[in-house]
């Protein structure tokens, strides 16, 4: 959670603590929900009808201060007690030690909106589940300073991590060329398309086996680019808690969701995913780039369905949605499985970071999938953005 | 009388003790400490203000490390042995004991013998062959001091190379007397190091002040502090297996500079066992037993003033 961001937040609910983070463009958030059987003992507070249970948020450093030395602990502490304190403005944390040892530490809060990331695995065309253990492998041969990878599907169900290069462009408004495209033909993977420029980036690219996953159940030929640096944040818990890794994606532009589930804990990792800027107001040789080979005859229908799903929203939208978070729907009427979901809403999907100039316009023709119910008007959620972007 | 000493003295008196004026006329004397000298440490026959020799260099540099938050210190030397103080700021005071038996050989002409000296650079001396301690081998020293003006004369041996360092010793400052006596004391507590450990190495810098509670009620023993995040308080029980002696008397709270007790988390992480001492004042005491590599025992103790900008404690 610190990789996301610098504030933790605590909800403590009825089905569980939740603690969540949300980074600093919105474009990542972040929730582990530890379900009540995970403590010794949990009393989340009673809630009347009209009070909701009490929730704040405090200085992630703060936190994991009390935490330092994770093997020390391990050796010394017995248990831990976590109190919340409302009237004391107190959020107690007790460590108690062997030798009959107590620390005690008392951190200052802050009252906080619910923190509530807007997203729905059902309405995810791809998922893939994967032990820890393969993805970490796999992202090791990319360099931990790395700043976006890109996940795509490929022939034979093959799945490829590709870290993502920047196109070169001159001027400050830049203006992209075609999109990149993971194609799809018959032949062996595709090598690396040139870009507009001859790029001094060494690109690397990785290829898994179908069965090196558990579960593969993807739409063909598409690819999602993402923030590795989160990601790699969710992979080492994975693998130091042996749970398997769940990755839900759909169009590029639309969230990607990592889910890790235990008995006692489900977790969810929310991210943006950058967009094709794909649309009629771009010309396809803007920068006289030469063209990749023609899509397979599955990709256009993808395509086709992407381009109307954004005339769509782009002309039934309410307006530009706000930089923060959900924009709620209404909860769709469709069973889910137990325990799957905390949320069922879409997220407004945010470019990756850094939030980049050529994606704003972007932004505000938010993807919305056709059919959905228009944008609803109630937006509960979320301090005010402070990066100024909108 | 020796030119360099009279440059330096201008009291014939000293010179004189030092044994110069045996040979007048010379412009520098074999005894000068100006003249290079062979790399033979001087027979033990000469008169030295002070004398010691040590097998393994280690059992004096580990303890004046426990000790070196300040640049300089003071060294006195007695029958009895060695002690190197260290203060800073009028209001903290650490001494390192190394008794005589320590020493394989250890003499001490006068009374007393007094200087000040840089630790940084008597430490460097000492650990000049390295710092690391592979089984086996060790550095062995002799100490030489002729007396009040004199450099102190240091040479170091091991596996068979030779390093002679002479430094520069000045006036002794005056010290502070703590007027720490057991009489005085109203709580005392002696704990294993083994639970403090931790608890020093991972003290709140952010907090001003560092506050020592002592009580014979709840919560008997407790550490607190008041940082950016919040505060935090680590307590021990009387009952605990860590608590070797408890004799609280009365409930005393002291806030002591956070800044300057941190350094004495080198000299726990050296000791076996800490005893921690306050008196009416609440001034505090912390000694500390340290076994070295051949398991004998000495001492380091800490002097600290409590904070005079005494301020409602954090619940």
């Amino acid at each position: 959670l610190s990789r996301i961001g610098d504030e933790l937040y605590l909800e403590p609910t009825e089905s569980g603590l939740s603690l969540r983070a949300v980074n600093s463009s919105r474009s990542a958030f972040a929730s582990f929900l530890f379900a009540p059987l995970f403590f010794q003992l949990y009393e989340p507070g009673s809630s009347g009808p009209d009070t909701e249970l009490f929730r704040c948020k405090v200085h992630m450093k703060s936190f994991l201060g009390i935490f330092r030395s994770l093997p020390s602990l391990e050796k010394s502490v017995g248990k831990c007690l976590i109190l919340l304190k409302p009237r004391a403005s107190r959020l107690v944390l007790q460590l108690h030690c062997k030798y009959g040892v107590t620390k005690t530490h008392n951190l200052a809060f802050q009252e906080c909106e619910r923190l509530q990331a807007v997203f729905d695995t059902q309405r995810c065309a791809s998922r893939l589940c994967a032990p820890a253990r393969v993805l970490t492998e796999a992202v090791v041969h990319f360099p931990p300073t790395l700043a976006e990878v890109t996940l795509g599907t490929g022939p034979g169900g093959k799945i490829s991590l590709r870290n993502y290069v920047e196109e070169e462009a001159g001027e400050s408004c830049r203006v992209r060329g075609p999109p990149p495209r993971l194609v799809v033909p018959s032949s062996p993977p595709p090598t690396p398309f040139p870009p507009p420029e001859p790029s001094k980036t060494m690109v690397t690219e990785l290829w898994l086996a179908e069965d090196e996953f558990q579960s593969v159940a993807v739409a063909p030929g598409s690819h999602i680019t993402f923030c590795f640096k989160e990601f790699r944040g969710l992979l080492s818990f994975a693998e130091a808690s042996n749970l398997p890794l769940t990755i839900h994606f759909d169009e590029p532009g639309r969230p990607v969701i990592f889910t890790l589930d235990d008995t006692v804990l489900e977790v969810h990792l929310v991210l943006a995913t950058l967009s094709d800027l794909q649309s009629n107001s771009q010309s396809p040789s803007t920068n006289g780039v030469s063209h990749l080979p023609a899509p397979s005859d599955d990709f256009p229908d993808d395509l086709e369905s992407y381009m109307a799903a954004m005339e769509t929203s782009e002309g039934g939208s309410e307006g530009p949605p706000s930089p923060t978070f959900p924009l709620r729907t209404p909860r769709p009427a469709e069973s889910e499985p137990e325990e799957e979901e905390e949320e069922e809403e879409e997220e407004g999907a945010v470019p990756g970071t850094p939030p980049h100039k050529k994606f704003r316009s972007l932004f505000f023709g938010s993807v919305m999938t056709p059919g959905r119910p228009g944008l609803a008007t109630t937006q509960e959620v979320l301090a005010e953005d402070s990066d100024g972007e909108s | 009388m020796c030119d360099f000493l009279c440059w330096r003295r201008s009291d014939l008196t000293s010179c004189a003790r030092i044994g110069c004026v045996r040979f007048p006329g010379r412009p520098l004397c074999s005894r000068c400490p100006a003249m290079p000298f062979s790399a033979q440490p001087p027979a033990s026959g000469e008169r030295y203000a002070l004398s010691a020799s040590l097998d393994n260099a280690r059992h004096l540099s580990s303890l004046l490390r426990a000790v070196h938050f300040q640049d300089h210190a003071t060294c006195l030397a007695t029958a009895s042995g060695l002690r190197v103080t260290v203060e800073d700021a009028k209001c903290i005071q650490a001494n390192a004991f190394i008794q005589a038996e320590i020493f394989q050989e250890f003499s001490v002409q006068e009374e007393s013998v007094m200087f000040r000296i840089s630790l940084s650079v008597l430490l460097d001396c000492l650990t000049i062959f390295g710092t690391s301690s592979l089984p086996g081998t060790s550095t062995a020293l002799r100490m030489c001091y002729r007396g009040y003006g004199y450099p102190l004369m240091l040479f170091l041996e091991e596996g068979g190379v030779v390093t002679v360092c002479k430094i520069n010793t000045q006036e002794p400052d005056e010290l502070l007397d703590f007027d720490f006596c057991s009489t005085k004391v109203v709580n005392k507590i002696i704990l294993q190091s083994e639970g403090l450990r931790e608890a020093f190495a991972e003290l709140d810098m952010t907090s001003e002040v560092l506050q020592i509670t002592m009580s014979p009620d709840k919560p008997y023993f407790r550490l607190s502090t008041f940082g950016n995040a919040g505060s935090a308080h680590l307590d021990y029980p009387r009952d605990s297996d860590l608590m070797e002696a408890f004799h609280c008397n009365q409930t005393q709270t002291n806030r002591y500079k956070v800044s300057l007790l941190k350094p004495s988390t080198k000299a726990l992480a050296l000791s076996c066992k800490v005893s921690i001492r306050t008196d009416a004042q609440g001034f505090l005491s912390l000694q500390y037993m340290i076994r070295n590599e051949d398991g004998q025992i000495c001492f380091v103790e800490y002097y600290c003033c409590p904070d005079e900008n005494i301020t409602e404690a954090e619940l």
